[in-house]
């Protein structure tokens, strides 16, 4: 553990937990290195790699022109040559200029070539919105690529993970892209001080309930929590997963809460249609249909470019009060 | 809206043959249905007046929707009515695969909750699947209830609070179900063969995925039937002749009378017997599909009536003009597919049956019997049966029993 | 190199442009039979570049190459066979079937397809660079791509990286004039590829591809100055493709005379003839290579043929690895 690292139970911030996962791979193994646009000099878009520059020189913290396609695919030919590059690209909107390497070449060259090359690349991107950054810096495209078989898709909500999702990305043999909700970066929290790699296969259930299941990921998780606060008042007890993980879901976990709750309520940032909600629900129907006591419902983003002005932009996501409204809905009026 | 087979989800209501005001009698017809697999006369099954016809011709309804209301004979006009065809209205799927139960009376509504007829514009009754499920269990009829749900949707509580209480065994399971939901796709009546197609697929994975089925052949010769048939049409005019067929019906009804293990129908777990003989003759159609409507006692007709019915029946199911209790009442089911030149034919349950039979074509053969070879005309005669409700050596001395049967036609 | 040797050299460039050109001549019978499906993409006419570039590179050098790489994947020494029991679809094929003829991979060899997007494996090369130099190994990832890459972005995203971070790659830009069908002319206002790469400051060689040892002898020097940590290099290898874009085109783009005025410049019949007039080679030579590739290539078919399907059972493995990180 570095010396910056929070001491036990500190107070700390998602940022800094994803920065301290950093320089705990750099350090803990010498063929990691971070590329990307202005992680180095500029300290990060999001001010997630300040300072590693300083500690780790530029050839391992290595500033990238503006060009998403080569420098995620040099990261795929160096993962081939047997380094653990960290690419980070600042937003998934523009991830959306290396989507050939990542589809084409990241996700397929191990079944492509029968089992030979195996791509073991992390990818960090932020995603969502919130901020006001308009339509070419806002969106929750994370269950596109939670479509891509041959790519695991991770999204932190909580310090823990932040701190602990990405020493086990590096680890794994195949591509993992992590998406990190940019409202997430100023959360603060406790960390212990022992926080260390995380598993990368469960959902968690984050607030037990017995009356309704919400399943939610990443930036959702918050207001889902807050949704579930509020819902309890009102004689109604949510379950609150975190899925975590989006691709492989976690499907056993989810059913396993709906088979108790007997209903369930997707929230999600992304948009509704041919989205990771639907999927979400599709493998409610299939596994847990006689179990349904309610339609399934969601809340995802208005289908609309997220817009720049704030009350259009808080108009487009899921809030607080729409998922207690759904989930009164479902969960019976008298609920 | 009665089930008129197990894969039937739906029905389309195509004319009322009686009015409000009209006497019926048990075995009247009283509408015709279209269903996805042919058009099917409605026969009533108990005397009355009709009172009120709730659906509308045209209209496509889920099985067990109320179709209409029948007054008994001796009761006066505003005492509560029973519902037509003894179906109770939306019955959970897991009940309308069951045949209707015909010789049970209707279940009287509870007297605190009389039942609701219908909005005749509401397709069903608005439940969750869970309510569903738990209804089913606890055998409480859904139409009975008043939904609390989104849109007054039946949920779980509101069945709860029906039973009194009551709740499933532990470790109940859900019944496994034909795949396919109630909103099937919706079937007109341009694409019935792909409905059709639909039925049998549902009903024939039902088959395979619950059925453990056992198989057994065997080869049966038929000199002596053939002779004796030969005989005997040489004595009556052309357009009475008789078919083999009929003398397979009838050896397989009588060998039934020994095997009733093989007869009749496995329901909720266990196998209910059938004390008549009513088998299933599928039917394959000109424009595609399959059909298996009952011949009735087949053991207790004369085989120049079942040779007539037999006809009548082929006609009818061709025409799409069978009746509804053709259509659920078999106990038993017997393929042929010998004209095609097929040798042996291993059948697939239709369920909640628990045999079929088949025979193959009649092929001369080298045949061997006391020491001597000689040409034989020789079927292929073969059973698939339930091993829930059968062993292969009651099978075996039920194939035995017919070849028994087929060689002292005389008996027949 | 002593006489013997340059001779036995000589010899041997002629041999592999042979193999490579029967080898895919069966191919195309192959594929008239049925046996081979999908896209078929033959490199006859262009087998000078293959082999001349790939004698400059040691086997610890990586090869990237496009969907037109039965030649680069013949001359790296994968195994005939696996080759084309990989476009049979067969589990003895170098991928198990799952690439098939655009997406050879021979991991042991250093050989990284087979990319059948146009440009995409251009970064991949990149990368495997970058790998080496981060880990202060001396080696060369030559990159082979059409000239119809020059017009992704993929490719001047790359040249620039590259050059930028001083990389060891060896471009190798094979120019045959056609982009499917569309003439160079007719896609790039400026035609003149080797300034293109120049602009990324990065020195750029125009080739004559149709000539074996000039290809040899320039990879040889370019190769080297990568090794040696100079950077980057671009060459434009001019060569054409005899046959159509993939098994069968209309050839609607191009003049029939044209293809014959190339033809005449067949590079197996160019490196032949001036073996010949060096008295290097004579026709007992050539019919004894001949038919040892022959053998060769009947070996192959009867491999692929007797090849196995993979199970369908094994449909969802190699979409995630089945051997631990790290």
């Amino acid at each position: 553990m570095s010396a910056t690292a929070p001491a036990a139970g500190a107070r700390t911030t998602y940022r800094e937990a994803l920065r301290a996962a950093l320089r705990d791979a750099l350090t803990r193994d010498r063929r990691v290195f971070l590329m990307g646009e202005d992680v180095g000099r500029y300290g990060g878009s999001f001010a997630v790699s300040r300072g590693l520059l300083e500690e780790f020189g530029p050839e391992r913290i290595r500033d990238t022109p503006l060009s998403e396609s080569a420098f995620v695919g040099a990261g795929i030919g160096a993962a081939l040559g047997g380094l653990r590059p960290i690419v980070e690209i600042m937003t998934v909107n523009f991830s959306l200029l290396a989507l050939d390497q990542i589809m084409n070449n990241a996700a397929t060259l191990l079944h492509m070539s029968g089992g030979q090359l195996n791509v073991p690349l992390v990818i960090r991107m932020t995603t969502g919105a919130g901020r006001q950054l308009a339509a070419q810096h806002s969106h929750s495209l994370e269950g596109w690529y939670a479509h891509i078989p041959g790519i695991k898709v991770l999204a932190p909500a909580t310090l823990e993970d932040a701190r602990g999702m990405l020493w086990t990305a590096l680890e794994d043999p195949d591509p993992v892209l992590i998406f990190e909700h940019g409202n997430l970066y100023n959360l603060e929290d406790e960390l212990a001080a022992d926080a260390g790699p995380v598993d990368i296969t469960r959902a968690a259930v984050r607030r037990p309930g017995d009356d309704l299941t919400l399943v939610t990921y990443g930036g959702s998780l918050g207001k889902s929590l807050l949704a579930a606060e509020q819902l309890a008042t009102q004689g109604l007890a949510a379950e609150v997963i975190d899925l975590r993980t989006l691709r492989p879901l976690d499907t056993n976990t989810i059913l396993e809460s709906v088979r108790r709750t007997h209903r369930a309520l997707i929230v999600d940032e992304g948009w509704r249609s041919g989205s990771l909600s639907a999927e979400i629900i599709a493998r409610i129907v299939e596994g847990a249909f006689y179990e349904l006591d309610a339609p399934v419902a969601r809340v995802c983003s208005a289908e609309v470019p997220i817009p720049y002005a704030r009350h259009m932009e808080e108009a487009a996501l899921p809030q607080v009060e729409t998922i207690v409204a759904a989930a009164r809905r479902i969960g019976g009026a008298g609920g | 809206m009665p089930s008129l087979g197990a894969d039937m989800e739906t029905g389309t209501l195509i004319e009322w043959r009686v009015a409000p005001g009209d006497s019926v009698r048990r075995g009247d017809i009283v509408a015709l249905v279209d269903t996805d697999k042919a058009e099917i006369e409605v026969e009533i099954f108990c005397d009355g007046v009709i009172e009120a016809l709730l659906v509308e011709p045209g209209r496509k309804v889920p099985v067990g929707t109320l179709l209409a209301r029948l007054r008994e004979p001796a009761a006066e006009p505003a005492q509560p009515a029973v519902p037509l065809a003894n179906v109770a209205v939306a019955a959970p799927v897991a009940e309308s695969l069951a045949p209707p139960p015909r010789s049970a009376p209707p279940r009287p509504p509870p007297p605190s909750t009389p039942p609701q007829p219908l909005d005749p514009t509401r397709p069903g009754v608005r439940a969750s699947p869970l309510a569903r499920r738990l209804a089913a269990d606890l055998g409480i009829d859904l139409a009975t209830l008043t939904g609390t749900g989104d849109g007054g949707a039946i949920i779980r509580e509101d069945v709860e609070r029906a039973a009194g209480g009551r709740t499933p065994a532990p470790g109940a399971t859900p019944t496994p179900l034909i795949a396919s939901p109630i909103s099937s796709p919706p079937t007109g009546g341009s694409d019935r063969s792909a409905g059709m197609r639909r039925a049998i697929a549902a009903a024939m994975s039902r088959s395979k995925r619950e059925i453990p089925h056992y198989y057994l052949a065997t080869r049966v010769d038929l000199t002596a039937a053939l002779h004796w048939l030969g005989a005997e049409n040489a004595r009556r005019p052309v357009t009475e002749r008789m078919l083999p067929a009929a003398l397979l019906l009838r050896a397989v009804a009588l060998a039934l009378r020994e095997a009733p293990e093989l007869n009749g129908h496995w329901i909720d777990g266990e196998f209910r017997p059938s004390e008549a003989i009513h088998i299933g003759v599928a039917i394959a159609l000109r424009q595609g599909g399959l059909i298996a409507p009952a011949l009735h006692d087949v053991d207790r007709k004369p085989l120049p009536q079942l040779m007539d019915e037999l006809r009548d029946l082929v006609a009818r199911a061709r025409a799409g003009s069978l009746r509804s209790s053709e259509l659920s009442d078999a106990t038993i089911t017997l393929t042929n597919l010998g004209e095609l030149g097929v040798e042996t034919v291993f059948g697939v349950i239709y369920p909640p049956q628990v045999a079929i039979v088949g025979f193959g074509r009649v092929r001369e053969e080298p045949w061997a019997a006391q020491g001597m070879l000689g040409v034989r005309p020789v079927v292929g005669l073969t059973l698939a049966a339930d091993h829930r409700a059968s062993d292969g050596h009651r099978g075996a001395r039920f194939l035995a029993a017919i070849d028994r049967q087929l060689q002292s036609p005389e008996t027949l | 190199m002593s006489p013997a040797a340059t001779v036995d050299h000589d010899l041997h460039l002629l041999r592999e442009m042979l193999r490579i050109r029967r080898f895919e001549e069966k191919c195309a019978e192959l594929y008239s039979a049925g046996k081979i499906r999908g896209f078929l993409h033959l490199y006859i006419g262009q087998e000078a570049v293959a082999v001349g570039a790939l004698q400059a590179l040691e086997p610890d050098d990586a090869v990237v190459a496009t969907y037109r790489e039965h030649g680069h994947a013949l001359a790296r020494g994968v195994p005939s066979e696996r080759i084309l029991a990989e476009m049979f679809g067969k589990l003895e094929g170098c991928c198990r079937g799952r690439g098939g003829s655009m997406h050879i991979f021979d991991a042991s060899r250093r050989f990284f397809g087979g990319n059948a997007i146009v440009g995409g494996g251009i970064p991949l090369a990149v990368g495997l660079a970058l790998a080496d130099q981060l880990e202060r190994r001396r080696r060369v990832s030559a990159c082979f791509f059409g000239e119809g890459a020059v017009a992704e972005g993929e490719f001047h995203e790359c040249m620039n990286l590259a050059a930028l971070w001083n990389l060891p790659v060896l471009f190798c830009c094979e120019n045959n004039l056609y982009a499917m069908g569309t003439a160079l002319a007719r896609s790039q206002a400026e035609t003149d590829l080797c300034l293109k790469a120049a602009s990324y400051q990065m020195p750029a060689w125009p080739v004559d591809g149709m000539d074996v040892r000039a290809v040899e002898d320039t990879c040889r020097r370019a190769a080297l100055a990568v090794r040696e940590g100079g950077g980057p290099i671009f060459l434009e290898l001019r060569t054409y493709r005899f046959r159509a874009h993939s098994m069968y085109d209309p050839e609607l783009y191009r003049e029939k005379q044209e293809v014959g005025l190339w033809k005449q410049r067949d590079p197996i019949a160019l490196h032949e003839a001036s073996l010949r007039a060096a008295q290097q080679l004579d026709d007992a030579t050539l019919a004894q290579i001949e038919t040892e590739i022959a053998g060769e290539i009947a070996t192959a078919v009867a491999f692929a043929e007797a090849g196995t399907l993979e199970p369908v059972a094994e449909l969802e493995r190699f979409v995630h690895s089945e051997r631990p990180g790290r």
